[in-house]
């Protein structure tokens, strides 16, 4: 379970593991909402969590939590790339984090994507996504709003399918959702 | 007043765009900052994203500095309501409205549908820094490795892009 940062990963052992005020189901229940949704991960699960233990005073909370170190910190960094930006090693040590991420996004990729990655329909969505992106340099826009309805389409309701069981589901976890207080 | 406005536009469409999270959208981010309003370099906008690795939280909290960097600390403000206001608004709603759908037959599909998309675009925003960042045998074989690393076990990725700087650094002197 490591997402990104791996701040979701925490979340789950703080929020499940030692603080216990939801359970895994209930966590699960958060990251379909979380994953479906636009926006950064970390971020919607902050909003859910907060909201369902204290409400919108939660969920500001939580995410005020959640965003306001990292934005200290990241600040303090770019202040200091900024009077140091020419000096090579500084540009040295910037591009060798780059190119370290682009190893971790793989992998978090692969790991996000692991259920897709084996399926042939899912696999043909990826990669006419990744071609209208990254070659024929589509508007965003315009890649969600084609291919989005296409691929919901293509998993509409009541269609025969033989794999269609939820442990290939990855967001998909039932109606396991009577832990929100609501 | 018009660059703040225009930052505040393009990082809340962005941020609605966000299916599958930041790295979804890191391709249209470096096209409009970029080749469509000029405001950054491919290397500063590289750079920054690099800041975004090291530090806590997010990695995409690197916008503030984008922010900064075009417009002072009235730009980090603005990108930062901007890219992460909507989003928040939007979660904060859909959470309170899902459970009504429970029955719903097309959330089914529409989980099912946005996934293969969502990673589509997530691959799309590692090719991007992978253009930016693979430029000689060196970054190439940091990018395998930490790859490689992950895939065997789990270990901080913090610690591994600062490992990935240093040794890259190191190559260089």
């Amino acid at each position: 379970m490591s997402f990104g940062g791996g701040a979701v990963a925490y979340l789950r052992e703080y929020l499940v593991r030692e603080e216990g005020w939801l359970d895994d189901e209930g966590f699960l229940g958060a990251m379909e909402i979380s994953e479906t949704l636009p926006g950064l991960n970390a971020v919607n699960m902050a909003i859910i969590m907060g909201d369902n233990l204290r409400g919108i005073a939660g969920a500001v909370v939580s995410v005020i939590g959640m965003l306001l170190p990292g934005s200290i910190v990241v600040m303090i960094l770019g202040i200091l790339w900024q009077s140091n930006h020419s000096n090579p090693d500084v540009k040295y040590f910037l591009l060798g984090i780059a190119a370290a991420a682009v190893g971790l996004l793989s992998a978090v990729t692969l790991q996000i994507g692991r259920r897709q990655f084996r399926q042939l329909p899912d696999i043909a969505i990826i990669f006419v996504t990744f071609f209208a992106v990254s070659f024929l340099k589509l508007p965003l826009v315009v890649v969600l709003l084609t291919l989005g309805p296409i691929s919901v389409w293509l998993y509409r309701p009541h269609v025969s399918e033989p794999r269609a069981e939820d442990e290939h589901l990855p967001f998909h976890r039932g109606e396991r959702h009577h832990w929100f207080r609501h | 007043m018009t660059r703040l406005i225009h930052l505040f536009l393009v990082f809340s469409l962005l941020s609605v765009l966000a299916v599958g999270g930041g790295t979804a959208v890191l391709p249209e981010m470096q096209h409009m900052t970029v080749h469509t309003f000029h405001w950054l370099t491919d290397a500063q906008f590289r750079n920054i994203y690099s800041l975004g690795q090291v530090a806590p939280g997010p990695n995409m909290l690197m916008v503030l500095v984008i922010g900064y960097q075009l417009a002072g600390w009235a730009g980090m403000v603005v990108v930062g309501i901007g890219f992460f206001l909507p989003d928040c608004i939007i979660t904060l709603l859909v959470n309170r409205w899902w459970v009504h759908l429970g029955g719903w037959p097309w959330r089914t599909s529409i989980q099912r549908g946005l996934a293969p998309v969502a990673i589509g675009l997530m691959t799309s925003g590692t090719y991007a820094i992978a253009r930016l960042s693979i430029v000689d045998v060196q970054s190439l074989a940091i990018a395998v490795t930490v790859f490689a690393i992950l895939l065997w076990r789990h270990v901080n990725p913090g610690v591994l892009v600062l490992v990935g700087g240093a040794v890259y650094l190191l190559t260089k002197m």
